[in-house]
This record gives C-alpha cells, structure tokens and sequence, in this order.
C-alpha cells in the first residue's frame, strides 16, 4: 500500500503521472493547472522521470505534440484549463478520431469574457462533444487515482481513447490535501506498459488521421460513436481492479444516503462533498435528502442515472456552467433528456451556482433543499435559476 | 472500390498501405474536362508544370493531355497555357 502524503493536489497529479512512466509530456503553463507543468518538468530535469518533457509555445501547440507523440507510440500527457482548453479545442475530436489514448487533466476555470481564473465547469462543458472520455473528480485522492487509471482505460485495446480528468480549478488543484500515493511497484503492476495500436516510424509507413469525404464520413462517425459507448465496460473493469487492489471504489455515479432520499441533489467534482455535509445536517432534521454525484460525463452513465434517482420525488441538478439562451445548464439538459422517456422520474430542478470561483455552502446546499420541498405546486420544475444571482 | 461497414474500419481509420491514395480516383470530382488542340501546341509543358496534381504527362510524341483518373478539371492548365492550345468543356 502506498505512502500517506500532504501534497498539493497538482503535485499529487503529477507526482502520480510519473508514476505512470509517461514517455512525454506537453503542456503549456496557465492558472490553476501550473504546477501540473512545473513539477512535471523538475521530475524530468531532476532525472527522477525518464520522459521528453516538450516547451510548447501554445496549448494548440501542446495538444498537437501530444497527438504526434502518442502516434509515434508514446504514453502522452498533457494538463490544461479554461482558455487553455478552448485553444486545444480544434484538436481534440482529432485526438478522438485518431484513437489516440492521451490522458490529460483540466483544472477547471472559467472561460472568459470577463477574464476570470477561478473555478467553474465552463471550459470542459463545450468540449462536450469531443469524443474524450471524460471524468470528473471530487477531492485529491481521486485526482491521483483518476490520472492514473486514466492510462489504463485510455490504452486499453477495446478503448484507444483520450481521457480528460476534472479538477476543478483551486478548489482541488491549490489545496494541500492528505493523500496517500501509491508505489511504483503498485503502478507498474497495475498499468501495463502502453501497447498502440499503430506507429507512425519509417520502416512501417502507414498514414494516420487521412481525409475522408461523405462516402465515408457517416460510417467513421458511427464507428467513433460506439467506441465511446463501448468504452464504459473497460471502465468500469479498470475500477473494479482499482477497488480490489486499492481499497477505493470508483463508480459512473456515486450516491450519500440516497436510497431511501425523497429529496436528491446531483452535483459533478468538488462540490460533492460540502452538499455531503448538508445532506447530514437535513438528515438531523428529519429530511429525507441525498446526494448523487455524476462521475462519468462521457460516456454518459444513463443506466446508472436512472437507476440513482427513480425514486426520489423531487430532484435538484447542479450546474456549474450556462447555456446562454437553452434549456438550462448542460448538465440539467443531460438528465433531463436521459429521462424524458420514464414513466415516472422525479420533479426536476435545476440551479447553476459557483460560477467564475464564487463560493457556495452547506448553507446554500440546505438552502436550495429547502426551496424545492416550499414548491409544493412544483411550479418551478423544470426550470432554471441562477442560485444567489443579486437581483 | 467496395465501401467498407462502420463495423469494418480500421481503428482511427489508420491507412496501412503506403501509396493507396491513388486508388481513389478525385477524376470523379470533374465537372469541366482539358481539351488540348495540338496544332495550337508548341510543347513548352507549362501546363504539365502548373498542373496542381502532376496528372498531366507528355506523350511520346511530344504532345500533353491529362489523366482523367485524377484531372478534377480545375483549368490551371488552360488558364496558364499562353498559346491558348487548351480549352475547358462542360462534362456529361
């Protein structure tokens, strides 16, 4: 078993990334993910990490160097946020198309305008559609076991995918956390070495990410299509295996007291655990509330959403991003189109909240709770507020 | 050229055959085709040298024309040819 550590949790990641025995990075530095970049680069220059550590001048830059290493057979990483990650933007259905199995960590940030480094979801929201496997984690733990099984899910044969891991911007990246660092004999038993599925070298010419017109384009499409969806089986054996050899169980969806919860909050990344506190305090009340927390974005979890929240009778979905002039936030729109089909789902509420850094609560947690047990009339399901907007 | 299934693709659609390019045939794409008239042709080959897809080719005779496998019929050559020895018609 590994080492307990206070680390902060950028650190942590790239401390764990090294553990991977990565062949290259290449990322660009830009708040909070910095210290991902710095620390990976003193490893290297230190010769503690036996890696190609690549100054790149722009994350376009970053995003392209990790495509050609990672086609040349590397285990390539790459760390980003916010404008960062808008700028690589171009790039990553590219990395997805080309099954490239890249890994990289977003510390979530605020996309501008106004220009603004603190937290929200902003920047990974509109990647959406990338084809990246996405995950999000909740605290610094999870960060170091994420970028780790991230390599194993992404190389996989059945997978050859990027795989983003979400930390959200100083919330987790700047927070010295307790954690405990697995060893390099853990890792290396657990991540085998990386196994692609094509090269680019001279000896073997082949050709990687050619043009395709529209006799093909569909059937390409299609293919990409069921590569993320059929990804969701190797995840969840990667987690089992974490579990058995680990001792951390990682699932799509995590549930707080929600089997027997008539009143449910669903969050993504760090703010689970403060709404786990005011689950506890409503619990004291005698208010049957829960928590689910959506780990997996992509590919999206349907069977374990439904499964988490058929039975509560009102259900407020967290977002921490704005779809200007659309149904409400992403997620919202998500879980409402996963259950447009049952039966009987809960009442849905949805409140965007801890936009650009700005704090949120136990207090506002109850708060919201509170609002949507008062709305007898389920007047307000199925819309959107901007929670603690000033008026 | 048989049309593969999604089911068939290779992974990241990664091309293992150096050169299969050529089996696709961007001809198909022509809608206008380079007629060379050779008595207006004095085989100075700039058409051969502006053509965008180098599928212009001398002949033994001296003469050019285009392979119509590749010619998109983007009319380089016959804007370029200064004796005026090419003429772009209408396919079909």
């Amino acid at each position: 078993m590994g080492k307990r550590v206070g680390l902060e949790v950028t650190v942590a990641v790239a401390e764990a990334v090294a553990l991977c025995r990565i062949d290259m990075a290449g990322v660009y530095p830009i708040t909070p993910q910095s210290h991902i970049a710095e620390h990976l680069s003193t490893l290297v220059a230190d010769g503690k990490l036996d890696a190609e550590f690549m100054t790149v001048e722009s994350e376009h830059s970053a995003m392209s160097a990790v495509i050609g290493a990672s086609g040349a057979g590397a285990r390539s990483y790459t760390a980003t946020s916010s404008q960062g990650l808008m700028l690589m933007h171009e790039l990553l259905p590219i990395a997805s198309a080309m099954r490239l199995p890249i890994t990289m960590a977003i510390a979530n940030r605020a996309v501008s305008g106004p220009l603004n480094i603190l937290n929200d979801h902003s920047d990974i929201m509109p990647q959406r559609d990338a084809g990246w496997i996405v995950v999000f984690a909740e605290n610094g733990q999870e960060a170091i076991d994420l970028s780790i099984q991230a390599f194993k899910i992404a190389e996989h044969k059945d997978v050859m995918l990027p795989v983003s891991v979400n930390i959200d911007g100083f919330q987790l990246t700047h927070m010295v956390e307790p954690v405990e660092m697995p060893t390099q004999e853990d890792v290396d038993q657990f991540l085998p070495p990386f196994v692609p599925h094509a090269t680019l070298h001279p000896a073997r010419p082949v050709t990687m990410g050619a043009f395709a017109m529209s006799d093909y384009f569909t059937e390409i499409m299609k293919a990409k299509d069921e590569a993320v969806k059929n990804s969701k089986k190797v995840i969840l054996a990667v987690w089992d295996e974490w579990a058995k050899m680990f001792d951390r169980s990682y699932k799509p969806v995590e549930t707080y007291k929600a089997d027997d919860a008539d009143f449910l909050i669903l969050t993504m990344g760090s703010m689970g655990e403060t709404a786990q506190l005011a689950i506890d305090e409503l619990r004291v009340k005698g208010v049957k509330a829960g928590l689910v927390k959506l780990r997996l974005w992509r590919p999206f979890p349907f069977a374990e959403i439904k499964a988490a929240i058929k039975n509560a009778k009102k259900l407020i979905v967290t977002d921490r991003a704005v779809s200007f002039g659309g149904p409400g936030g992403p997620v919202f729109s998500e879980i409402k189109s996963a259950l447009y089909a049952e039966t009987r789902r809960p009442a849905i509420y949805n409140y965007i909240y801890g936009l650009g850094g700005r704090d949120v609560t136990v207090h506002d947690f109850v708060g919201m709770f509170e609002k949507i047990i008062a709305d007898t009339g389920n007047v307000a399901a199925d819309t959107y507020e901007f929670w603690g907007v000033r008026e | 050229m048989t049309l593969k299934s999604w089911k068939e693709l290779p992974i990241g659609c990664v091309v293992s055959e150096p050169g299969s390019a050529s089996e696709y045939h961007t001809g198909s794409w022509r809608s206008q085709r380079p007629i060379w008239h050779d008595a207006k042709c004095i085989k100075c080959g700039i058409c051969y040298v502006f053509c965008p897809e180098g599928c212009v080719q001398q002949g033994e005779d001296g003469f050019f024309k285009a392979n119509m496998d590749y010619c998109k019929g983007c009319g380089i050559c016959a804007h370029e040819c200064w004796p005026c020895a090419i003429k772009m018609v209408e396919e079909g």
